[in-house]
This record gives structure tokens, C-alpha cells and sequence, in this order.
């Protein structure tokens, strides 16, 4: 077994037997032509024909991997008709007196190095497309066939280097996985991988020698196995397998809506710490994100992050779920999330120290950098705010007053924002026992049980010794989460999960039955959970 | 006429709005030339566009000449605030 390793464009695994693809490499020759005329009517002709075909492209594309992935073609038949290019082409079929080919060769190399050469990653990749209708204008010159027939049975591609033209003619029933030397994730096959989910490489050192082997993809961590042992074979097969279920279980349950069979609708949300995690919520269908921790904009960052660094990621996740409900927790830094450049004194008992929103009602310019950045990025789509570790209620007429001030100021400079609805999480046995009067404040709350459990059992998580100590579904918990329920469903708002315990599946019947309007769950959580929320009585 | 923008598309003036660019700059009789970083382009040269390699937050230089410059400018302004 040989292992090698390279980028993955996308995760999932491909097991079969590679084809290495070639190009017809076409042997252009350079001919002395006697009637330019006829050569340039000659070219004229090959263009028009190129172009049509590329309209045709174009529909089969939209047709098979949407409008977004088959506009390239339209762009390219725009290529095909770009002065620069033609005036190119002709002037060397007029001065040089040299047949079409040759012309459409040298301008095409031209032109491709033109674009090798830009700086920007997503223009360099653009050299590609030149290459792509300059093979495909010597392939109507010479009559030849352009590419794309890869056989008959299923395989897993490796190539140099593949054109988007190339790539959507192949059949796409046969096609396992994409594995290259050359392309980036920006390239249009990325692309094309990603919409038809199969898992990419890029980036490795191919063989030619390679061709009929058997192989695996691992597009999880970017590896590929050629003549795999049959452990590796068996391990694969059984990550696929998973994938596989998994898949199954989304075709049946993607798009369908999270209620019980006695009528309960619940909002099953996904919870997140980075930007990179919207993909896999979006894959698994969640109906909004419930927490979205925006300490790791923090914590990345070598100093405070300012105001436009996090409205361009508040607004990217905004944009990003079109209009469902973004849940965005205000800094929680402290305890066991600690950043250098905060310079926090030491404590002997940081859980119970100086964290989260006492953070940000002693170090209010902190606060109100968050805040506007929050709220300007609300018009672009349905955010609402929490404040985490709140203990009373003044914190929250004091957080109300800051908030306050913040959009006064984003009035005065005209700087528009939506409609925010602001939560707190409970997550402490003072914000539980008094919910009756913090939930007159706020739109809703969210539970973090993670600290609320620690903080009622007295148990510090980090210590392991504790463990046999430790009840997750102590009663105490349990008698807990179901007053703030019964609190807030008085005060006529609505109370969900956010913590460890919403994923917790043996208690999801339970939380149904007192009430839970919400549950946030890790996104790979959110379609197990949707089925034992559509199974309930 | 002469006005300035800043590109606020997240790839810059890439193959499909350069499409569209191109298009436009077509219907108008006026001739269009965008420059940026000291290069510029003919606003119907689809390839020569794209290699001014204008990325997001870059401001550029969209001239318009001719007898409708005026009214060819609005509609350029238009596009670009549209499209860019």
C-alpha cells in the first residue's frame, strides 16, 4: 500500500479503481497556409461552432448541477468571443500566415500565462478556463472529440488537471471521487465535487502508473490509499457505511419540519464556534443556529477584534442562513477560556471569577464594540443576542441601558439595524430560581446546563476524580430546567437548550413533555434529533 | 465623465460580473475604460477586464467618453452598484 497526501476539497470517502485521465494532448503543427482568407473563415466558422456547443454545455449543466455551477459555459462563450482574443488569433493567421490551430494555441498559452501570473488565487485560477476553449476550438479545428468518456464502470478519477467542460461530460453515475495534481478549491471542478458530494483531492502527486489500481479517497483527512491493505479497505468501507446512513437518514428527514405527532412544534437549532461550522449546519438541515459562541473571534485574534472585523463575520452568518434565526452569545471569555491580550489577573476559582458579562459591564468599551457590530449586522438577516452568566436582574436592565445607547448612536450616524430579539442563558442556580422575574426582561432564554449542572452539584468538571460523583440527569437539574420553562412560558416567552444535555437523546421525550419550545444541538446532533422529536406522542 | 467605486463583490471583478460588464458596456455608444493600480481596460474586453485582477475593498476608475457620456455614466454607476 503506497499513502499519499493532499488537500481535500470534499470530506467523504471513494473506494474503486483509478482511471488516470489524460487529455487528447492534440500535436499542434505549425503549417505555413497559402489562403489566409479561407483559414481566418476557416476559424470563424470553428468559433461559432465552439460557441454553440458551449450553449448546449451550458443547458445540460444547469439541467444536471444547477445554474450557479453551469454559468462557467456562458462565461467561456464569452471568452470565445472577447476581442483581445480574436484580434490575437487573427493577426497571427494574417501575419505569420500560419493555419488556425496554431494560432488558437499560441494566443491560448498567452493568454493563460497572463493569468498564472496574477497574484489573486481565484484569477490565477482562471487560467484553466483559457486553456479549456482554446482545447475546445482545436478540437472543432481538427474534428477531433472533446473529452470526458471515462468507461464504463464506476472510477475514481486522477488527472493533471480537469476543465470544467471535462468534468461535466463525463457520466456522472461513474464518477467516485476527483483526484488532481493541479487546481485549487476555488476551481470550478471544487465546485462541481462539492455540489455533486464526492470527495476531492487536490494538490497530490499523481502517477501514471496509478491507472486500473484500486484505491481509496479519504476525503476526511485528504489522504490517498493506492493499493489499499484490506484493514484500510475494511475501515473505509465501514466509514462509508456510516456516511451512507447518514445520508440516508438526511434524504429522508432533510426539509422536514420538527414537530411531534401530537402537534408540538419545536425550534431545533445548531450550535457553533467558528464560521467554518455553517457548512455542516446547512448539510444537516438545522432550523437555525441556537449559539453561536463568538469568544473564538477572540480567541484567534492577537489583539481586541474591532467593530468591522466582527460585523463581516456576524453578517457572513447572517447572510449565510438567509433569514432563520441566528442566535449570536456575546463574549464569554474567562474561566477555562483565557486570552493573553484581556491581561486577567490570576484567580484561584475562575468558574466563579471574573468571566463573560462581568467582563463586559466592568469593560463597557468592549461591550459596545461587540453590540454595534451586532446590531449593524442585523440588517442583513435574523440575528438575536444572549448574554451569558447573568445573575440578576440588574445586570439585565444594565445591559438593556448599554444596548440602548448603542442604538441611539447607530440612529445618529444613520446606520440602519433589524429588529433584535436579546436572551440570556441561564446557567446559573441564582438566573434558575429567579426566572420569574429576569423573563419580564428579556425575549427568551436558553439553558446552559454544562455551568448550571457544575454550579448545582458543585461539581468542577475539570476534575476527574469527581466523575463517579457526577449525575448529568440529576433530578435537581432536571426540577430546575423545568421552572425556568414554566417561568418563562408564564411571562409569555420561550425557553430552549443550549447546553451538553439538549443532545442528550434518552432525555429528549422529557424535555418535549415539559415543554422546551428550543433545543441547540451540535449539527451532526440535528437529524437524529429531528426523528425522536417526529416520533414523539 | 469619470467616477470612482470601490468593489464591494467578495471575489472582485471575476468571470461572471466581467460578463456582465462587458454586456452592458456593449448596449451604451459611449467607449468605457476601468482602471485600477495604474492598468486599465476597455470595458468591452472581457479578458482584458479580468486581468486588472480587481479584488474586493479595491477602488477603481471607470472613465466614459463620447457624445452620451453623461446618461452612459449614470447607467454605469447603476451596474456597478448593482452588480460590484
Amino acid at each position: 500500500m503506497e499513502q499519499f497526501q493532499g488537500k481535500s476539497i470534499f470530506n467523504g470517502i471513494a473506494i474503486g479503481r483509478i482511471l488516470f485521465y489524460s487529455k487528447n494532448q492534440k500535436q499542434v503543427k505549425r503549417t505555413k497556409i497559402e489562403d489566409v482568407e479561407a483559414e481566418i473563415v476557416r476559424y470563424e466558422q470553428a468559433r461559432e461552432t465552439a460557441i454553440s456547443q458551449l450553449n448546449m454545455l451550458h443547458e445540460k449543466a444547469a439541467a444536471e448541477v444547477g445554474e450557479v455551477n453551469a454559468q462557467i459555459f456562458e462565461v467561456h462563450a464569452m471568452m470565445l468571443a472577447d476581442e483581445d482574443y480574436n484580434d490575437s488569433v487573427l493577426n497571427m493567421i494574417r501575419q505569420q500566415e500560419v493555419n488556425a490551430e496554431y494560432a488558437v494555441a499560441a494566443t491560448g498559452d498567452n493568454f493563460a500565462e497572463m493569468f498564472e501570473n496574477m497574484e489573486d488565487e481565484y484569477f490565477r485560477a482562471r487560467a484553466i478556463d483559457i486553456k479549456d476553449i482554446s482545447e475546445r476550438l482545436l478540437n472543432v479545428l481538427t474534428g477531433g472529440e472533446s473529452g470526458g468518456n471515462i468507461g464504463d464502470e464506476p472510477v475514481i478519477i486522477v488527472a493533471e488537471d480537469l476543465a470544467p467542460s471535462e468534468t461535466v461530460q463525463m457520466d456522472k453515475d461513474k464518477l467516485l471521487s476527483f483526484v488532481t495534481r493541479l487546481g485549487s478549491s476555488n476551481s470550478h471542478t471544487a465546485i462541481l465535487a462539492r455540489t455533486m458530494n464526492i470527495p476531492a483531492l487536490i494538490g497530490v502527486q499523481i502517477q501514471e502508473s496509478w491507472n486500473g489500481k484500486m484505491a481509496v479517497v479519504d476525503g476526511y483527512h485528504g489522504v490517498l490509499y493506492v493499493n489499499p491493505t484490506d484493514e484500510v479497505l475494511e475501515k473505509m468501507q465501514k466509514r462509508q457505511d456510516e456516511d451512507k446512513a447518514k445520508r440516508e437518514l438526511l434524504q429522508k428527514l432533510k426539509g422536514k419540519d420538527d414537530v411531534t405527532k401530537s402537534g408540538q412544534a419545536i425550534r431545533l437549532y445548531a450550535n457553533i464556534g467558528n464560521v467554518s461550522d455553517l457548512a455542516s449546519v446547512l448539510q444537516n438541515d438545522a432550523a437555525g443556529i441556537g449559539l453561536f459562541r463568538s469568544e473564538f473571534i477572540y480567541l484567534e485574534s492577537g489583539d481586541y477584534p474591532t467593530e468591522e472585523e466582527q460585523f463581516k463575520i456576524y453578517k457572513q452568518v447572517a447572510e449565510t442562513m438567509a433569514g432563520k434565526k441566528v442566535i449570536i452569545r456575546t463574549l464569554d471569555i474567562g474561566a477555562d477560556k483565557q486570552v493573553d491580550y484581556f491581561q486577567m489577573e490570576h484567580e484561584e476559582n475562575p468558574a466563579m471569577g471574573y468571566r463573560a458579562i462581568r467582563i463586559c459591564l466592568t469593560r463597557q468599551e468592549i461591550f459596545k464594540t461587540q453590540l454595534r457590530a451586532l446590531f449593524r449586522a442585523s440588517a442583513y438577516g435574523n440575528i438575536a443576542i444572549m448574554y451569558p452568566m447573568i445573575i440578576s436582574v440588574d445586570e439585565v436592565q444594565q445591559i438593556k441601558q448599554i444596548v440602548e445607547k448603542v442604538k441611539k448612536e447607530l440612529d445618529e450616524a444613520d446606520i440602519r439595524y433589524g429588529k433584535v430579539e436579546q436572551g440570556i442563558m441561564i446557567e446559573t442556580p441564582a438566573a434558575a430560581v429567579i426566572s420569574d422575574l429576569l423573563a419580564k426582561e428579556v425575549d427568551f432564554f436558553s439553558i446552559g446546563t454544562n455551568d448550571l449542572t457544575q454550579y448545582m452539584l458543585a461539581i468542577d468538571r475539570q476534575n476527574s476524580k469527581l466523575d463517579n460523583f457526577y449525575d448529568a440527569h440529576h433530578e435537581a437539574v432536571l426540577r430546575m430546567i423545568q421552572t425556568v420553562v414554566d417561568n418563562a412560558h408564564a411571562a409569555g416567552i420561550w425557553a430552549g437548550i443550549c447546553g451538553e444535555l439538549g443532545a442528550d437523546m434518552t432525555l429528549t421525550d422529557k424535555f418535549l413533555d415539559m415543554g422546551v419550545d428550543e433545543l441547540s444541538v451540535s449539527p451532526a446532533f440535528v437529524l437524529p434529533m429531528r426523528e425522536i422529536i417526529r416520533n414523539h406522542g | 465623465m469619470t467616477f470612482n467605486y470601490v468593489i464591494k463583490d467578495e471575489v472582485g471583478i471575476h468571470a461572471r460580473p466581467a460578463g456582465e460588464l462587458v454586456k452592458k458596456a456593449k448596449e451604451l455608444s459611449s467607449r468605457v475604460t476601468v482602471s485600477c493600480n495604474g492598468k486599465s481596460a476597455d470595458a468591452t474586453k472581457l479578458m482584458a477586464l479580468m486581468s486588472l485582477g480587481v479584488k474586493k475593498d479595491m477602488e477603481v476608475t471607470v472613465t466614459v467618453e463620447g457624445d452620451n457620456a453623461e446618461a452612459d455614466g449614470a447607467q454605469m454607476k447603476v451596474f456597478f452598484e448593482a452588480n460590484l
